[in-house]
């Protein structure tokens, strides 16, 4: 396997952008990173998004973006695992330079969930049709399902699950892309609207439009492009049960602690090496539960993360900087790429306001479903 | 929901049947083709107990369109005495009583009236225990 680098990023601002398409998107987000790195070819293009069909009626939107992107006859395709189809994306474009089949691959997501779609009802085929969405559960039903048990289990409080939601607004709004660029405090956060109990509005992610990518080349090509380039030294991905029903514990998320076994054992380092972490927080408890099953925490501690500051930025190690799903937004197919994008800045000491001191380690981790199949990447500065 | 979607599901969702694999005895419901814990693939037909315990549960207030008209219901995984674990909407009570390790009983319901074509989607739903006894003493 050949080593590979993360050589230039791109990202759209995350929000509801009424006046730019799924098509648009992606070409804004891929043409920044290809400026960046003074690129106008590649060898082949991979894009996640989990449901370009239902959202906006386009399937088959690996040759729509080579072809807006002025590259039609590049290899191109779309990679799909529910809101971890970016960091789907991401281990197929790595495994492709890895395997030396491509040399310059762009790895892309893309979503557009503002253009008249019912979002609840998309994003609920991700769940067991016959067994889970047949019944009437949505995804936030779910997650309340997975919080219910990790209060019943670890006496988590819902004081401690409001404070994910304070901590992702206050690195939010250090984040110039973020969707929500202002703070809430806890009284405002344990106030709002009740969606599924113990969730409330504020422990939910939002719906939105945006696209990300990065550009990918064999390490030893990479100072071509970039006299500050990342090592990709980590990738695991792991599935499990589709339905949150047949998890042996429902408060525990095992996917996500394989994928990350694996990708801890390419990178040859263990959680406590990692400085800064980006996790799939779609609500509020699954921060706790992914700093878990990450081994950032102990099983059963992920509640006190957030009130003692331990993954706040200043914190023993920051998660989500970039404000996480919560407040930079959530562009399903876009989250897992752009998640990289700040790890990627905050490696390479890009991240302004938000600058985690001298990172070397960080780590990305992006589920799909209830946490049916999880993708784990771990990037060193070089 | 095209109709043979909707009855090649009727066997599980009527009945409650399940299977228990010849390999590990691990009660599988629905059926599968293979058993997730051991990868046998053969089963013999069991019929769920209609009854349960609470595992985890929530109280849905923001619901999809086909289920608006019950918005608020809980919803609950509820466990059988096979050591199955179902997905289902908790009924006939306050939502917000539905707890972990609540007695429940599996009863056949409607689940509910699909969209345009407003076909009647009929399942198991769980009643608590207690619910239950205090109807039948009316
Ligand atoms: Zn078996």
């Amino acid at each position: 396997m050949r080593e590979v680098a993360i050589v230039a990023a791109g990202m759209t601002r995350f929000g509801e952008l009424w006046q730019t398409s799924l098509r648009d998107l992606f070409v804004d987000a891929a043409t920044e990173a290809l400026n960046a790195a003074g690129v106008d070819r590649l060898d082949a293009i991979f894009v996640g998004s989990m449901a370009s069909g239902q959202f906006v009626g386009q399937e088959h939107i690996g040759p729509l973006c080579a072809d807006h992107l002025g590259m039609a006859g590049v290899a191109a395709m779309r990679v799909e695992s529910a809101c971890a189809s970016g960091g789907m994306a991401l281990r197929a474009g790595f495994a492709e330079v890895a395997s030396g089949l491509s040399d310059l691959v762009l790895v892309a997501g893309v979503e557009k969930m503002n253009d008249g779609a019912d979002a609840t009802a998309v994003l609920a085929t991700a769940a067991d049709q016959e067994t889970e969405a047949y019944q009437g559960v949505t995804f936030p039903g779910l997650y309340a399902m997975i919080a219910r048990a990790h209060m019943e289990t670890y006496g988590t409080t819902e004081e401690e699950l409001a404070a994910v939601a304070v901590k992702s607004h206050r690195h939010g709004a250090l984040n110039p892309k973020a969707q929500f660029g202002r703070v809430v405090d806890l009284q405002s956060v344990m106030t709002s609207t009740l969606v599924a109990d113990p969730l409330r509005l504020l422990h939910c992610s939002p719906v939105t439009d945006g696209a990300a990518a990065v550009l990918l080349c064999p390490l030893r090509d990479a100072k071509r492009f970039t006299d500050r380039p990342v090592k990709l030294i980590g990738s695991g991905v792991a599935t499990g049960a589709m339905a949150l029903a047949d998890r042996a514990d429902p408060a525990f998320l095992d996917a996500v602690q394989l994928s990350a076994e694996r990708a801890y054992r390419m990178a040859a380092i263990g959680p406590g090496d990692v400085h800064v972490a980006e996790v799939h927080d779609c609500f509020s408890i699954a921060e706790i539960c992914c700093i878990e099953a990450l081994g950032l925490v102990e099983r059963g501690h992920g509640r006190h993360a957030a009130p003692s500051g331990e993954t706040a930025l200043g914190g023993r190690v920051p998660v989500n900087t970039s404000g996480g799903l919560k407040a930079k937004g959530h562009p399903v197919g876009a989250t897992g790429v752009a998640q990289v994008i700040e790890v990627f800045e905050q490696l390479r000491g890009e991240a302004g306001d938000r600058q985690v001191a001298d990172a070397r380690f960080g780590l990305t981790q992006n589920m799909g479903g209830s946490g049916a199949s999880s993708v784990v990447h771990i990037l060193e500065r070089v | 929901m095209p109709s043979p979607r909707y009855w090649r599901e009727i066997p599980g969702r009527y009945r409650l049947e399940a299977g228990r694999c010849h390999g590990c005895g691990k009660v599988v419901y629905p059926t599968r083709r293979i058993c997730p814990a051991c990868r046998g693939a053969e089963f013999e037909p069991v019929l769920l107990s209609r009854r349960g315990r609470v595992v985890t549960s929530t109280v849905l207030r923001v619901s999809p369109d086909d289920f608006v008209m019950e918005s608020p219901y809980a919803m609950a995984i509820v466990e059988t005495p096979e050591r199955v674990r179902l997905m289902v909407q908790v009924t006939d009570c306050e939502p917000s009583t539905v707890q972990p390790g609540m007695e429940v009983t599996l009863e056949f319901r409607l689940i509910r009236k699909e969209g345009q074509s407003g076909i009647l989607c009929y399942g198991h739903k769980a009643v608590p225990v207690v619910a239950a006894d205090t109807a039948r003493s009316r």
